[in-house]
């Protein structure tokens, strides 16, 4: 289908999560939401994402809660095994370290140490990321810790297209979602289509097709990617662009397909080089790719450091558009 | 806390025999497990109930199958009290494929929807959040349907029971937040662990009425248990009920049990509720022995059936490792 038939609109991801609760809720009377400051009396959530749900939709289903993380999340929990669809806030992803039995123990466990007896059909709406001088505790991409867990899936879109047609998804999957939001992410100007239906989980988009070098990235760290497209040209690199919208279970398909062809793989992240998300696809790619690339897999994260205050050192902190050009080239300079 | 009973509704005579029932179904099937363990045919560590029969053989009287309880580690005769089938039970105690859980779970995980068991959790404090989620959910659903969290004196010490009962109470949950104090977190003495002498008396800071309830008595804990349970169907909020208690066979089986006072195990034991129980039940009329004697009867044979069908069951396929990590099978 051509792009030119679509009819487009601006919007954000703000507004397209929003509309994509709003559209759930009409929709499936058991789709309901908790979290802090969720209600409209509180301003629909730390980022405006629920504004218009509790007073459309009545304070039973949408429920401003305690700052209680745990009670959050076993109330979730509670209620998607008795047939409800729980949409959870955790304003922010650092404090889904104070609900960790909950989240990974029992949402992520319970279908499998039940043998299958019990669902647990929610989201976990959660926002991140560094750039906006909040250090140490209110900026971690933790992507990774909830990849290593079996039984929860990690959906981290980038524009507002995806992040609408991935909630729709999240809230109707079966099993427990952590849906990752970003400062940039939710407020960053886009555009969507007008009828943006659901986008299934687990599938990359080729934002940019290239021959040189495949560049994987996705969420805020995606837009930094995108910044460095003009300066990689400029070098006469042509990089194919890869948006893993959800990082778990990943697009090995796309990913591997798109890295045979260029012969050059490069992923992109904000979280933490060690360890992160980009460790599991290189191993993955040299497991079998091996032989087929021109050179090594190319890892780009943050630093072995708690996310710094300082406004030097957190630009220094997270992988800037300069820096994914030095690594392109370096790699295409290989081979 | 505690209070008079006397303004209380008691317990008719079938209502004490079926509680009666109920402790003996843990009773014996604690028993047979025990036997079983030493026979070497289960390995896993197991948390005995016993002593502390009669809290949930009370509560369970009054609950219908879609009422739901959310228990803990030490939670099988949670479960036998709200006459979860044996079968399963035992299969899944064996690991094995006939198993509620497919041998998936094992003692610590047990999980029967069909008759409201619905969490059994290995994290102390981990069932009272979940539960309200079952509370919440009873309130959009418009029903009467209640939920019991079970946990210990030991599990009051955790945030989780904090942040539970502000929120049940906050949103007024049909949940009773039931905790058998059996004197002992793990081997910590429940006085050199716990700021307050009641654990009723939290109940004050949530608003919430809390009880300490002798939860060796079946007939006044049935009687704390029913107000408990009729405030919540009646949507006036969530109870919390500390029952006191003793647990025969310390935190794990095989506990040397040093911690405890000399004595003080033997004593709790002499004091056994369920032979007294039972001599009430003759004294009063309510039971003959030779009732009684049938009732166990068909107990144990219950139970042997029970073991017999989990020894013939198979070991769980390898292909099981990949079903139920998500609804749908993943790859290998």
């Amino acid at each position: 289908m051509s792009t030119d038939t679509i009819e487009m609109k601006k919007t954000n991801g703000q507004q397209a999560i929003n509309e994509a609760l709003h559209e759930a809720f009409e929709a499936d009377p058991k789709v309901i939401l908790l979290g802090e400051d969720c209600g409209d009396k509180e301003g629909g959530g730390v980022t405006g994402v629920c504004k218009g749900l509790s007073t459309k939709f009545g304070d039973l289903r949408v429920r401003s809660t305690p700052i209680a993380e745990q009670s959050i999340m076993g109330a979730a929990i509670g209620a998607a095994m008795a047939g409800y669809k729980p949409v959870a806030e955790i304003m922010l992803m650092n404090f889904t370290t104070v609900c960790m039995d909950m989240i990974v123990n029992h949402a992520a466990k319970l279908r499998f140490m039940s043998g299958g007896q019990s669902q647990v059909p929610l989201v976990i709406r959660t926002l991140t990321g560094a750039g906006n001088q909040t250090a140490g505790q209110h900026a971690d991409c933790y992507e990774a810790w909830f990849c290593h867990t079996a039984g929860i899936k990690v959906v981290f879109p980038t524009f507002p297209g995806d992040a609408k047609g991935l909630m729709l998804s999240a809230i109707q999957d079966p099993d427990p979602v952590i849906f990752i939001e970003t400062g940039m992410t939710l407020f960053a100007p886009g555009e969507m289509p007008v009828n943006q239906g659901p986008i299934p989980l687990g599938v990359a988009n080729v934002v940019v097709p290239g021959n040189d070098i495949t560049i994987v990235s996705y969420g805020a760290q995606m837009y930094r990617v995108m910044m460095a497209m003009e300066e990689l040209g400029k070098a006469g690199i042509s990089a194919e662009v890869i948006d893993l919208r959800t990082i778990s279970p990943w697009d090995r398909e796309t990913v591997l397909a798109s890295a045979e062809k260029t012969g050059r793989l490069l992923v992109v992240h904000e979280a933490g080089r060690n360890f992160g998300p980009g460790a599991e696809i290189a191993a993955t790619a040299q497991e079998e790719l091996f032989g087929k690339l021109k050179a090594p897999v190319g890892r780009l994260g943050a630093p072995y450091c708690a996310v710094p205050f300082a406004k030097k050192l957190e630009d220094s902190y997270l992988v800037q558009p300069a820096d994914v050009v030095a690594e392109a080239q370096r790699l295409t300079a290989m081979g | 806390m505690t209070e008079t009973t006397s303004n209380r509704a008691s317990p008719d005579a079938a209502t004490q025999l079926d509680i009666y029932r109920r402790m003996l179904r843990i009773e014996r099937n604690d028993d047979f497990t025990q036997q079983q363990i030493r026979r070497g045919r289960i390995t896993a560590p197991y948390y005995s109930g016993r002593g502390q029969e009669c809290i949930p053989a009370a509560i369970s009287n009054l609950l219908d199958d879609d009422d739901k309880i959310c228990t803990i580690y030490r939670g099988i005769h949670d479960m036998v009290a709200k006459d979860m089938p044996l079968k399963p039970l035992w299969a899944e105690i064996m690991g094995k494929v006939d198993g509620t859980c497919k041998g998936k779970g094992g003692p610590m995980h047990l999980t029967h929807p069909e008759t409201g068991v619905m969490v059994t959790t290995g994290i102390v404090g981990s069932s009272m959040p979940i539960a309200n989620g079952f509370g919440w959910a009873s309130l959009l659903d418009g029903t009467k349907q209640v939920t019991i969290a079970y946990f210990g004196d030991g599990a009051s010490n955790i945030g989780a029971f904090h942040e539970s009962l502000n929120l049940a109470s906050v949103w007024k949950l049909p949940v009773i937040f039931v905790c058998a104090n059996n004197g002992y977190a793990e081997h910590t003495r429940f006085q050199d662990g716990t700021s307050v002498d009641q654990i009723s008396k939290r109940a004050i800071g949530y608003g919430m009425p809390g009880y300490t309830v002798n939860g060796n008595d079946p007939v006044e804990m049935w009687q704390y248990a029913n107000e408990a349970i009729s405030r919540a169907r009646a949507g006036e909020g969530p109870t919390l009920l500390e029952c006191k208690t003793f647990r025969f066979c310390g935190h794990l089986l095989g506990d040397d049990n040093k911690y405890m006072s000399p004595g003080e195990l033997d004593a709790a034991k002499a004091d056994d509720p369920l032979p007294k129980y039972r001599q009430k039940l003759l004294d009063e009329g309510i039971a003959t022995e030779a009732q009684l004697e049938d009732m166990k009867a068909a107990i144990e044979a219950e139970v042997q059936q029970a073991i017999d069908f989990a020894v013939e069951s198979e070991f769980p396929p390898m292909d099981e490792l990949r079903r139920d990590v998500f609804a749908k099978e993943i790859s290998a």
